[in-house]
């Protein structure tokens, strides 16, 4: 490099080197301050003992046909409810076609009678009603979001209003026929 | 002007090595302010004052508060309760925010209405709008310390926003909650940047006046100072003015914090958090509700875009459009005085600001104001499409159309012309 400096006599290999020295030093710069900035981007992200936090065991036995519980998870409800025959029926006989996010019952559940979705409405994040016996179940005897009007059917999938889409099935296992692993 | 000389040696001798007494002299004695300022020019100031107590009040009220999920709402009942003056403390923060909005949104309608956002403000203007998305930050995040049933769904929906972005949304979303739901973290890190937007609010103030002060203020003719005839010194005249009309807020102010303090509040926030429990009506403070209206009026797909995405994009938009209306606006004359034609359409676009808010209060299937099979989203829907074509079509279009007033040869005349009318 030096040579050509010399031979050529004029000043343009000098600027390039300049010009390379500038770029080489913002680059390190900007990926410097980059990785600089990265802890403290990520010390905002769940942490490690909020992620341990992340799974419940339920006990079914008490929970009747016909009815549902809310359960806290990873800090918001679970939705579980002990479908009844027709509930499972309803679910089951909807044609794929007429849903906004088309799901098959049989995909979202492991046992017919046990429906377990994450309670949180998937258009803003409020809790939709349906849970508690006597509350509103919408149009889809589901559940429905009174924030602004969403309509879950009895496989907790969004068939009316702003949601996009299905109410979340979490991760379970059942561990016996009557106590379930979320998470 | 020539630098003022400082008899007083110690004032001297100070300011002989940092002029502040110097800058206080230029901006107070020697910046000169048009004589024919009307009482929309007190808001400015106003608002400055009210970041001053929203400050103070803000200081103290942390002394007693505790930023934790399970004893922010007890702790500010104990501020309520127990810890002296502090119901007055809380309640003059509480209606501060409110105070704050509406000193700010008379300030912006009054810019609006006269157009100081015309060359040469446009900087200035654009600061305004920074630091009214600084003051939106600090009041959403504010009101989620008390972490009532509010607080907390307030910050579960408007966070949710977030996820409305293709791939980043859900991610994003978990960054901002520090984990899966609006939680403890949620609220340290809200009490953290709560305590910290104010001061940036402050420099961004401190710039808007800089950039005030080699503009210049304008004033109700749009017409800029010619002589120094059309000038009068910022103090006494101006200073004295701005302290009246601080005493004239005082008292409304003061009328809310002593006789109405939850005027502005829902009563749904004195209920503590409540995850498991979503309040049937969630409504916003009533600073956000035409936002809050254009966000839900979106509710059809454009393109293929979902229509959470479109209402959250709109919603960010009706403020981004702001900054570029320096550029929309065609018309050559600032003050709509002298616009026969935009002067109405200036009206439309306030009524439909109130018309937006209504909309962001009721549910989207009631009927406006009453009227039956007038649905509230119909009327939201038609609001959001005038807001947006006040800017984008209303502003280049009356501009180049329309035939302003014949336009005073300066301040000093128009100020006797009205004399002599009166
Ligand atoms: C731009 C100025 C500010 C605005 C617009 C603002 C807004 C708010 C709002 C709306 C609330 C909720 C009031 C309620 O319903 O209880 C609040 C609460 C609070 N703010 Fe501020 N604030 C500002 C400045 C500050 C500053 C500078 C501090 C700290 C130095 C502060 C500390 C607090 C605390 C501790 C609370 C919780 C106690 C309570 O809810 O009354 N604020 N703020
Ligand atoms: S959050 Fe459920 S409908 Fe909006």
């Amino acid at each position: 490099m030096s040579q050509t400096v010399h031979s050529s006599g004029d000043h343009q290999p000098d600027e390039n080197r300049r010009d390379f020295l500038t770029l080489a030093t913002t680059a390190v710069g900007v990926v410097g301050t980059g990785v600089a900035l990265w802890p403290f981007v990520d010390s905002m992200n769940p942490s490690k003992d909020v992620l341990a936090l992340a799974s419940v065991e339920v006990s079914l036995s008490n929970i009747p046909v016909g009815q549902a519980v809310k359960v806290m998870w990873r800090g918001k409800p679970v939705f579980i409810r002990h479908r009844t025959e027709r509930e499972i029926n309803e679910a089951e006989e909807v044609a794929l076609n007429e849903l906004v996010d088309p799901q098959s019952d049989e995909a979202r559940v492991e046992k017919k009678e046990w429906l377990i979705v994450v309670g949180v409405c998937t258009h803003l994040g409020c809790i939709p009603m349906g849970t508690a016996t006597g509350e509103a179940r919408g149009d889809f005897d589901g559940w429905y979001c009174p924030c602004h009007g969403s309509h879950y059917d009895t496989s907790g999938r969004i068939r009316k209003g702003p949601a996009p889409k299905n109410l979340e099935v979490p991760t379970y296992t059942f561990l016996t026929d009557t106590t379930v692993k979320i998470g | 002007m020539s630098a003022p000389v400082w008899n007083n040696k110690v004032v001297k001798w100070v300011d002989d090595r940092l002029p502040v007494f110097t800058m206080l002299h230029h901006s107070a004695y020697e910046y000169p302010t048009p004589k024919n300022l009307s009482y929309m020019w007190n808001f400015g100031s106003l608002a400055g004052f009210v970041l001053v107590t929203m400050i103070l009040t803000g200081i103290f009220l942390v002394m007693n508060y505790t930023p934790h999920a399970d004893m922010a709402f007890w702790s500010v009942e104990r501020i309520m309760r127990d810890v002296n003056y502090g119901w007055l403390i809380r309640y003059i923060h509480m209606n501060g925010a409110s105070m704050f909005f509406i000193c700010v949104y008379i300030h912006i309608f009054r810019g609006l209405y006269y157009g100081s956002y015309k060359a040469p403000r446009e900087v200035l203007w654009w600061i305004g709008i920074l630091i009214l998305l600084a003051m939106m930050a600090t009041a959403f995040m504010g009101y989620v310390l008390p972490w009532g049933q509010m607080s907390f769904w307030g910050a579960t929906v408007i966070t949710n926003l977030f996820s409305a972005f293709p791939i980043i949304g859900d991610p994003l979303v978990t960054w901002l909650w520090g984990g899966f739901s609006v939680d403890n973290p949620t609220l340290n890190r809200f009490f953290s940047l709560h305590y910290l937007m104010p001061f940036v609010i402050l420099g961004l103030v401190v710039l808007h006046v800089w950039a005030l002060h080699s503009v210049r203020s304008n004033n109700p003719t749009g017409v800029e100072i010619k002589t120094p005839q059309d000038a009068i010194p910022f103090h006494p005249y101006y200073t004295i003015k701005d302290l009246f009309g601080m005493g004239v807020f005082l008292i409304f102010f003061m009328f809310f914090v002593f006789f109405a303090p939850d005027f502005f509040g829902e009563p749904d926030n004195y209920i503590p958090a409540n995850p498991l429990v979503t309040p049937p009506h969630i409504v916003p403070e009533w600073y956000f509700l035409p936002f809050y209206a254009i966000l839900r009026s979106i509710d059809f797909t454009v393109f293929g875009i979902p229509a959470k995405l479109l209402g959250v994009l709109a919603m960010f938009a009706s403020i981004i459009v702001l900054f570029v209306i320096p550029w929309l606006d065609t018309s050559k004359v600032r003050s709509s005085k002298f616009r026969p034609v935009y002067k109405w359409f200036f009206l439309i676009l306030f009524i439909d600001c109130f018309v937006l808010g209504y909309c962001g209060k009721k549910a989207p299937d009631d009927y406006f104001m009453g009227i039956e099979g007038l649905k509230v989203i119909v009327v939201g829907q038609l609001a959001t499409l005038y807001y947006f074509a006040h800017f984008l079509v209303v502003m280049p279009i009356v501009g180049k159309l329309e035939r302003p007033k014949p336009l005073p040869t300066s301040i000093s005349e128009s100020v006797l012309k009205e004399g002599a009318n009166a």
